[in-house]
């Protein structure tokens, strides 16, 4: 890597770490409703847009961006809570085509009823005020604070996510659901109110990353999709059902994603003939997060840490 | 009298009332096909709109013609589209189609449109494979060629002598054609030419290159939501202000700047049309469709507007005799009054005509809307017109 500012490869790492915790918010959630409920969810990215789509209605409305998150992220988890109780109860016991099927038609309703009640214009969310500067680190490298805050944030919800699933009675039983379901159920654990309070916690979480995203993506119609995608990439590398799994394939895609974008291009240039790399390195990079999957299904097709070994 | 019998007497009857009384004019149907969900749905909505703004002014009549819309959205997916335009073909027998925006799905579409002999009016996307070897007689745009406003904006850059810029797109043919475009007028020294994924939602490795490479200029082309995502890191990382950042009209107008705010004050960008070119036609259509859609119209818009007012023209060049094609379409190639004013058309049915900057100011009232600052282009028409064989 020599050759390479060090104060550039630093911030990649950055940019990396900072994508990453974003998509381990969404990829936890979806990681533990399907370790657990046995549910695939693709609705997932839904509750996502949501999140932002409130964090931006009601930040305008209250005048303040906190306001509007800490509401966004409570409205959406409420969504979720209402969302699991009505339509995805009475999808459990199905097979899993018929869970695609539904959580798909639920993307189309959510789609078609954020345009009817939001038009089918971006909406404006712009980044906190106090937060609108860079920030220091190194001499010669300034950072946006934003990202700076994007980062605690994720570290943050990592940490009391973990404290809550490897400390709390709510934890064991979660693990113990998501480890094996029917003997769980047999020990007497409450597994429905347990699902219902996974799936509003991981709706909340989809809230905090969307409202969080929104100032610096695109808040529209059908933003949950595209991340939706990433973050299935992240539970296949990191393993069905474990947060564990999650935070390190978050980690691992947003990295190797930031850095391959910002390293390859330039080293194939170095290494191959100019007509050549050009094309082939923004090529290689667009998709380097599926070759870093495939290599981890063919190493370990059950990810990185698999729940039910 | 039977019941039955009865029925039916009621039902001949009716259908006696619903038949038309002999020598009423006949309708001209429209087939809308366009991107009405999606990430695209806003840039269609747009279009669909001001097109049916453009009706209720014309008395809902094109060329003395009472007219019926068939509107379908495309889903921005060729087969989709291929689906929906065959049933508007055969089934509903439209005599014009048009709406449809991403230059792939009209590719997919357009032989099945010309093939049954009838006129496409582009009111958006503009391929370069139209308007050369394989234009054909019964397309009609009334926007622009695709690489148009990049040529603008690589006209600018050269004439505001930036010794250096850094160019980006995404990884497809019509952002590879952008950067073609910039480049065909744009002579100074291009120091990072940076191709992304395809619906990219982060952006920070790329700024991160351009900080790195520090060029004198900056121009990107991110249709839609990519536009939004880049532009909102660009200002983000706080390089607005460092780096001049140019932009296609596209990526700068009323929806992008609804999504971004304020950061988006100062930029330049090309466009075709602005929203105080000074015409009456252009006036009456700002002014209503604000009025009507409660929103600031975009230059989608005012092509889906001007799109209208091509076939009311032409159909009143023909006497609203449909079946008199050529006629028809020299009527529309010989110029019309648009919202920008008198556009005549190349023979090969792209427009041409001045491409102007603007720039993103706040007004005094806090609204943050695209002002006028001068004409890159003086009656521009297209690279590729000499290929094309049509007379």
């Amino acid at each position: 890597m020599s050759g390479f500012p060090a104060a550039l490869v630093l911030e990649q790492l950055l940019n990396g770490l900072q994508l990453g915790l974003m998509l381990f918010l969404l990829a936890s959630g979806l990681t533990l409703v399907l370790g657990i409920m046995d549910v695939v969810n693709l609705a997932h990215g839904s509750l996502y847009m949501l999140g932002a789509y409130f964090a931006a209605t009601l930040a305008r409305a209250t005048g303040s961006f906190w306001a509007g998150v800490a509401l966004a992220v409570l409205a959406t988890a409420g969504v979720g809570v209402l969302l699991e109780v009505s339509v995805l109860r009475r999808v459990y016991a199905r097979d899993h085509l018929t869970q695609v099927l539904a959580t798909f038609a639920l993307i189309l309703v959510f789609n078609e009823g954020v345009r009817m009640i939001w038009g089918p214009q971006a909406l404006l969310l712009t980044v906190p005020q106090e937060l609108a500067r860079p920030v220091r680190l190194l001499p010669g490298l300034g950072y946006s604070a934003y990202r700076l805050f994007l980062i605690g944030v994720g570290i943050g919800l990592a940490a009391g996510l973990f404290l809550l699933i490897h400390r709390t009675r709510l934890g064991m039983w979660v693990r113990a659901g998501a480890s094996n379901r029917a003997m769980a159920q047999a020990m007497g654990i409450p597994i429905r109110r347990v699902f219902t309070l996974v799936f509003g916690v991981s709706a909340g979480l989809c809230a905090v990353a969307g409202a969080l995203l929104g100032p610096i993506l695109a808040v529209q119609v059908g933003m949950g999709e595209e991340i939706l995608i990433l973050a299935f990439v992240v539970i296949v590398v990191g393993g069905i059902g474990s947060v564990k799994g999650a935070l390190v394939g978050a980690l691992l895609v947003g990295i190797v994603d930031t850095a391959g974008r910002a390293l390859l291009p330039p080293l194939f240039l170095r290494l191959l003939p100019p007509e050549v790399a050009s094309n082939l390195g923004p090529a290689v990079a667009s998709i380097l997060i599926y070759l870093l999957m495939a290599a981890v299904l063919f190493l370990r097709p059950q990810g990185l840490f698999p729940v039910r070994a | 009298m039977g019941n039955r019998t009865l029925s039916r007497l009621v039902i001949a009857l009716a259908l006696l009332v619903a038949l038309p009384a002999g020598a009423q004019p006949r309708t001209v149907r429209i087939g809308f096909v366009s991107t009405l969900s999606g990430g695209g749905a806003a840039l269609g909505q747009d279009v669909l709109d001001a097109f049916n703004l453009a009706l209720r002014h014309l008395g809902n009549r094109l060329g003395g013609l009472p007219v019926e819309v068939l509107v379908a959205d495309d889903q921005q997916n060729p087969d989709v589209a291929r689906t929906a335009v065959e049933r508007m073909l055969r089934r509903d027998r439209v005599d014009f189609v048009t709406g449809i925006i991403f230059s792939n799905v009209l590719l997919a579409v357009g032989d099945l449109v010309f093939q049954s002999q009838t006129f496409y009016i582009s009111p958006n996307a503009g391929p370069s494979e139209y308007a050369g070897e394989q234009c054909n007689f019964y397309f009609l745009n009334v926007a622009w060629q695709n690489d148009n406003m990049h040529e603008a904006m690589g006209h600018y850059a050269q004439l505001k002598g930036y010794e250096t810029a850094f160019i980006l797109a995404p990884n497809y043919p019509a952002g590879r054609d952008a950067l073609t475009g910039f480049k065909r007028f744009y002579k100074g020294r291009v120091i990072g030419e940076v191709y992304t994924r395809l619906g990219q939602l982060d952006y920070s490795a790329e700024i991160a290159q351009i900080r790195a490479a520090a060029p004198k200029a900056v121009y990107a082309f991110y249709p839609g939501a990519m536009g939004v995502n880049f532009i909102k890191q660009y200002a983000e990382a706080g390089l607005m202000q460092q780096i001049p950042l140019l932009l296609p009209g596209f990526s700068a107008d009323a929806d992008v700047i609804r999504a971004v705010g304020r950061p988006m004050v100062g930029v330049f960008n090309s466009s075709h049309w602005a929203l105080e070119l000074f015409n009456p036609i252009n006036r009456r259509f700002v002014e209503d469709f604000r009025r009507t859609y409660n929103r600031i119209p975009t230059l989608y818009a005012s092509q889906g507007y001007d799109a209208a007012l091509a076939l009311d023209h032409g159909l009143r060049a023909v006497g609203g005799d449909l079946s008199r094609k050529a006629e028809f379409r020299r009527a529309v190639l010989s110029g019309f009054e648009t919202t920008r004013g008198r556009v005549r058309f190349n023979r090969n049915g792209y427009p041409i005509q001045n491409y102007y900057l603007r720039q993103v100011v706040e007004m005094p009232n806090g609204e943050i809307v695209n002002r006028l600052r001068g004409t890159i282009f003086r009656n521009h028409g297209d690279a590729y017109v000499s290929r094309c064989r049509l007379p």
